[in-house]
């Protein structure tokens, strides 16, 4: 029989030519992982400056629809990646940490910039800024730069999408 | 989050719009009071994004503060930058040379381009038109490049430093300046056809968010929003600083005191910043683009305000320094924060939906207000 090996970047399965068609062997986890990957939409949630860099890559220039991430959603409910855009700060913690709780699971995080790493700029002499979101809710790829630049946005989400493809997202290892 | 969310003893309805609402611009927190479709109150709640700038800025040297200062009002940063520098050559009474005045004043005028598009963008997006969003967003990604060349950033600048500027203009710049200014007179009959002109857009937009001129003078409104309302404020006009003084520019005034003229302001202001900027572009005198100055600043014992007109409104750096090497204290007067006041006052009596729309035109930057 003629076994069809197809790249794990387009479908992750092989493929058996048989008459009148073809038979798709692949395991349902695997499928499933794919088609979520391509298709996740972002929580438009911005605190500061990272805010106006990740509108940047929803504008025409450098489109992150691309990739399948063009619904941005404001309810946390209808959202599957939340890129935290900006700095956390004491009062603000809480409402991530809701805002979180309200997604819908699968989901996943994205740091996006220092104050989101590690409180960045504002990590010496401050008495009010979280020194990283990750003190707050789960991070899955964390993003350098301040702000970054609208491709390391981009980078971030298609690493984001191989991680969800092979499973190894902090919310995939919880559930298996 | 509140606990006084629901009725109150006389049956009106209070809402929370933030801190997660995309209208917001951010995270601001409006508690609203509403008797059925009115709004009886508004009462903003800050502080969800305080990083405690000020504070910060005491423990850094007279040039180190000025990186924080452009996540202050981000989308103006090289305004921020520069009325920081300019507090600090007051003090240290540093003459600046006259290249690095004229290249001050060329990014501040791209920087309020590129603002002023970005809010155009944002606040049709707010009313439900998205299109506009990308039209604002290619002329913005232009100036981006063209700061990104020279400053080395896209958002947060840090070109401005007490006694000039940081580094010497790219050589591509003054071509891709031109080049600018051509794509976006190409390109000015769009934003009318797609947003001024459409009869949904004004229907929204006319008589909605009143705010007389006595009240915008005792809001201590800045800015467009004072000059949508008839008042004379542009700090350019009224305390000409680097070379504002010599270039030709209207201050661009609007009786209409509602959304629409606030609207109509920033649209022009557009224009005169195309204006300033192609007096200047052909006119950039030769020399230095630095002072001289000592490795390390001392400003000396005293109190020392600076202001520049950003995209919002007045910014005010007030230093009060001990003599020694980091200020003692740093207060700003951040525009934002007082447009905001007069929220509650524009907004008050209308409906609901049109606070989207009034809120728009306010052009809030939330860490500007927190700060």
């Amino acid at each position: 029989m003629d076994v069809k090996h197809v790249s794990t970047k387009e479908f992750p399965g092989e493929i058996h030519e048989t008459p009148g068609g073809g038979i798709v062997l692949s395991k349902l986890d695997d499928v499933v992982n794919w088609a979520r990957s391509n298709s996740l939409w972002p929580l438009t949630f911005a605190t500061s400056c990272c805010g106006i860099e990740m509108m940047a890559v929803a504008s025409a220039k450098y489109d992150f629809s691309r990739f399948g991430f063009e619904v941005a959603r404001a309810t946390p409910r209808q959202a599957d990646v939340i890129i935290i855009a900006g700095t956390i700060v004491n009062k603000m913690g809480p409402v991530l940490k809701r805002l979180y709780d309200q997604m819908a699971d699968p989901k996943y995080v994205i740091a996006m910039g220092a104050c989101a790493i590690s409180g960045g700029p504002f990590f010496y002499n401050t008495y009010s800024v979280v020194k990283g979101a990750d003190h707050v809710i789960p991070v899955d790829v964390y993003i350098p730069g301040c702000p970054p630049r609208p491709e390391a946005l981009l980078h971030a989400l298609i690493t984001l999408q191989e991680k969800i493809k092979t499973g190894l997202t902090r919310e995939q290892i919880r559930t298996t | 989050m509140i606990e006084e969310i629901g009725t109150t003893a006389e049956g009106d309805l209070v809402i929370n719009i933030g801190p997660q609402h995309p209208a917001t611009h951010g995270v601001l927190h409006l508690v609203v009071t509403l008797n059925g479709e009115t709004i009886k109150k508004i009462e903003p709640h800050l502080g969800y994004i305080h990083r405690s700038i000020e504070k910060m800025c005491e423990s850094l040297s007279y040039r180190q503060f000025i990186y924080v200062t452009s996540r202050m009002d981000y989308l103006s940063s090289h305004i921020n930058n520069h009325a920081c520098a300019m507090c600090v050559e007051k003090g240290l009474q540093i003459e600046v040379p006259p290249r690095a005045q004229v290249i001050r004043v060329l990014m501040d005028e791209l920087t309020r381009i590129a603002s002023h598009e970005l809010w155009w963008g944002a606040m049709a997006m707010d009313l439900g038109a998205f299109t506009p969003f990308f039209h604002a967003f290619r002329e913005r990604e232009t100036i981006n490049d063209i700061m990104e060349e020279t400053c080395g950033a896209r958002l947060t600048m840090n070109y401005m430093v007490p006694g000039g500027v940081m580094a010497d203009l790219h050589p591509n710049f003054q071509k891709r300046v031109k080049d600018f200014i051509a794509l976006y007179k190409s390109k000015i009959s769009e934003y009318d056809e797609l947003v001024t002109g459409n009869i949904i857009f004004q229907g929204r937009m006319k008589d909605v968010g009143f705010l007389s001129k006595e009240d915008a003078i005792s809001y201590g409104c800045t800015g467009p929003i004072a000059r949508g309302s008839g008042v004379s404020c542009d700090i350019r006009k009224l305390y000409p600083y680097e070379v504002y003084g010599q270039v030709e520019f209207d201050e661009v005034l609007e009786t209409r005191c509602d959304s629409f003229g606030r609207y109509l302001i920033r649209l022009r202001e557009m224009q005169q910043s195309i204006r300033i900027i192609e007096q200047l572009i052909d006119n950039i005198p030769g020399g230095d683009f630095q002072a001289k100055t000592k490795a390390v600043l001392k400003l000396p014992k005293g109190e020392f305000y600076a202001r520049a007109e950003t995209a919002r409104g007045e910014l005010g750096v007030y230093i009060i320094s001990e003599g020694g090497t980091t200020p003692y204290r740093i207060k700003f007067r951040s525009p934002g924060f007082s447009n905001l006041s007069a929220l509650d006052h524009m907004a008050r009596g209308g409906k609901i939906g049109d606070l989207v729309a009034t809120m728009g035109t306010l052009d809030l930057v939330i860490p500007d207000i927190d700060r």
